[in-house]
């Protein structure tokens, strides 16, 4: 990378963020600081708050509590569609991809916040708009080619190969142009060699000047890219540092660690 | 080895190459075959019957058609469930039915507007797409079940309001002497006259049904067109992929309100488009031509043609057509002929003619089941985008084989 992030450039920074459903505490006052081109991991157990976390900044659902700032500023209380275009992107736990829409589609609609074409122009094919299509569906193949799967343009998304759907995924919120990239579970379901490649195209996207921020339960996942940890359990942040403090706090292993050691 | 290997690749790429062709010779088959048909066909019926009766049913299917592209943008593009189209279709229909009558003459109003044809066309449109944006408003909340039943709700209110207000409306007594379409004396043609020396006057549509024929024949394919160049956009991917799933959409940046707004309120404006010539055509507007069964006819039409493909709803909507305004109608008749032909009596034939006469709708029902078991996925089912990514695939394939030989 060229530019080297100040160290406390912060790009997201959750202040006392608490959602709740109910009676249940899903998250519960956390507050936390993502730097500038970093690897930031999110872990904990199942039902730790992990995902409700992540849909409390994407808009998806709005905190009970709390502040969300990305970029230096507040998008608290956000719609979805606008938290994409300040620029943050994400992925789903459970793969959410246009099932009936081919892979070059699905990175198209990626491209769709990009875009300036009005209705209008669209209606009448405008040369402005044939322009901007043929430049899109070139910068979408260009997507497609750096997660690797642009020989299967052509096909629906749901034919895909299961990690083969992952990359997609990752390629139609690489294509909305995010500073900061949201990964659910990315290496759920990997083989391991499918993980290695996994943390080589993560390390690919940081050099885009992307800030990636992931939640994941491979643990060899986890320390092998993220520089910074936070673990989260029953909606409380119980720890946050770099892996190996985190891997050794007595807490961390009685949550988390400590079931599968 | 490579050369073997670079051979076969060679021919897999042939074969794609003819598949594409074939896809793609299919779509623009279907058009071409559409646009000779409706060159000749007034041509050979009008030889054949020496009339214009079935020029005149060609119209009425022709409304139709641009129901169903319409309807089609909502329901296959978008995936809203829209069970009140007819409502838009009446909207338009009594815009340029008020506008272009004597009707407000004995409205509160005082005074008969009569704003022309060609502007009014515009205007229906307009009128039909803000009262769709309207709907889809507080509605678009709503998803898949409940949206159907709002849009239905609102089908059954529009008639109703227009036979309330009949101060304005006329209510059942409807709207009559409807201005016909005229075109103005300056575009002259063979229509102007047929002496060289008559004086040039306004072609007038009225009585016309080939003149009303062209036009609706030019209205389909202006539609056709626009929502072709909508399809393959950045709004109408916006469209697939809210009907693919609707939080991944947003996650994309795409804002579904408005962009649900706008698939209710262009769809809803070409059926403006379509009730304004269709005032125009019949002259006559009641709040009875818009019951359910128009919006259900509209909706079957789209479904079994192929949702979200243009070519393919076209084709459900004429054969649905036929089916319902022709076939079914006709059936007591041909089976009393039939019966004759083949030598029964005439109480048997009778007896017969009428138990076709009451078996109409199980027979309809019977046609749609069968249609849907044969072919669920509609007559014709998109392949637009297939067609234009096989291209791309047979690129790559090419550099694959060009990779092969190089080395």
């Amino acid at each position: 990378m060229s530019q080297q992030p100040a160290p406390d450039d912060n790009i997201l920074e959750l202040t006392d963020l608490t959602k709740r459903f109910g009676g249940l505490v899903a998250v519960d006052n956390v507050s936390l600081n993502i730097k500038r081109g970093e690897v930031f991991a999110l872990i904990g157990p199942n039902g730790a708050g992990k995902t409700t976390l992540f849909n409390n900044v994407t808009g998806l659902f709005q905190p009970t509590s709390g502040r969300v700032v990305f970029d230096g500023r507040d998008i608290t209380g956000f719609k979805p569609h606008q938290v994409a275009r300040w620029g943050i992107a994400r992925t789903f736990q459970n793969i959410r991809l246009f099932d009936y829409m081919t892979c070059l589609d699905n990175v198209r609609v990626g491209r769709h916040v990009r875009m300036k074409a009005t209705v209008f122009e669209s209606l009448l094919k405008l040369p402005r708009e044939r322009r901007e299509e043929e430049r899109v569906t070139e910068e979408a193949m260009e997507f497609l080619r750096f997660v690797g799967i642009a020989k299967h343009a052509n096909q629906y998304a749901r034919n895909l190969a299961y990690g083969q759907q992952r990359r997609l995924e990752i390629a139609r919120a690489l294509a909305t142009e995010p500073k900061l990239l949201l990964l659910d579970e990315p290496a759920a379901g990997f083989t391991p060699q499918e993980k290695v490649e996994l943390m080589q195209l993560v390390k690919k996207i940081l050099t885009r000047g992307i800030t990636v921020f992931l939640i994941e339960h491979d643990m060899k996942v986890v320390m092998g890219i993220s520089e910074r940890i936070v673990v989260l359990d029953h909606g409380e942040k119980i720890a946050e540092g770099p892996p190996d403090e985190v891997r050794k706090d007595v807490r961390v292993i009685e949550a988390y660690l400590g079931k599968s050691a | 080895m490579s050369a073997p290997r670079g051979a076969a690749a060679r021919g897999s790429l042939v074969s794609r190459l003819r598949l594409r062709e074939r896809i793609r010779d299919r779509e623009q088959a279907v058009y071409g075959i559409l646009i000779i048909v409706a060159l000749v066909f007034p041509m050979v019926t009008i030889y054949a019957t020496d009339g214009t009766a079935l020029v005149s049913q060609a119209t009425r299917a022709g409304y139709f058609v641009l129901l169903a592209i319409g309807l089609n943008v909502v329901v296959g593009f978008a995936g809203l469930l829209d069970l009140g189209y007819a409502a838009f279709f009446a909207i338009g229909a009594y815009t340029y039915a008020l506008l272009a009558s004597p009707q407000l003459a004995s409205s509160p109003a005082h005074h008969a507007v009569h704003l022309p044809f060609w502007l009014m066309l515009f205007v229906a449109m307009f009128v039909a797409g803000a009262a769709g944006a309207i709907l889809g408003f507080p509605t678009l909340r709503l998803r898949g079940d409940y949206l159907a039943i709002v849009t239905l709700g609102f089908g059954e209110i529009v008639p109703q309001l227009f036979y309330n207000f009949d101060q304005w409306t006329g209510g059942i007594n409807a709207v009559g002497i409807i201005d016909q379409p005229v075109l103005p004396a300056w575009i002259q043609g063979p229509w102007s006259g047929d002496g060289p020396i008559q004086i040039v006057r306004n072609f007038n549509f009225g009585g016309d049904p080939v003149a009303f024929y062209v036009l609706i024949c030019i209205l389909i394919a202006a539609a056709v067109i626009l929502v072709s160049n909508l399809y393959r956009s950045r709004l109408g991917r916006a469209w697939m992929a809210i009907r693919e799933d609707e939080v991944a959409a947003a996650a994309m940046g795409i804002n579904t309100v408005t962009t649900k707004l706008l698939a209710f309120g262009i769809g809803a404006s070409f059926s403006g488009f379509a009730g304004a010539y269709y005032a125009a055509d019949v002259s006559l507007v009641s709040p009875d031509s818009f019951l359910f069964i128009v919006s259900i006819t509209v909706l079957v039409m789209v479904v079994l043609g192929g949702m979200g493909n243009i070519s393919g709803v076209i084709v459900g909507a004429l054969v649905l057509y036929y089916v319902v305004f022709y076939l079914i109608p006709g059936l007591p008749e041909n089976a009393k002929n039939i019966a004759n032909s083949i030598g029964l009596s005439s109480e048997t034939t009778r007896s017969l003619a009428d138990a076709t006469q009451h078996l109409n709708y199980i027979i309809y029902g019977a046609i749609l089941v069968a249609m849907m078991l044969l072919r669920p996925q509609g007559l014709l089912p998109s392949r637009i985008r297939e067609q234009e990514l096989k291209h791309a695939a047979v690129q790559e394939e090419e550099a694959a084989v060009e990779m092969e030989h190089a080395t």
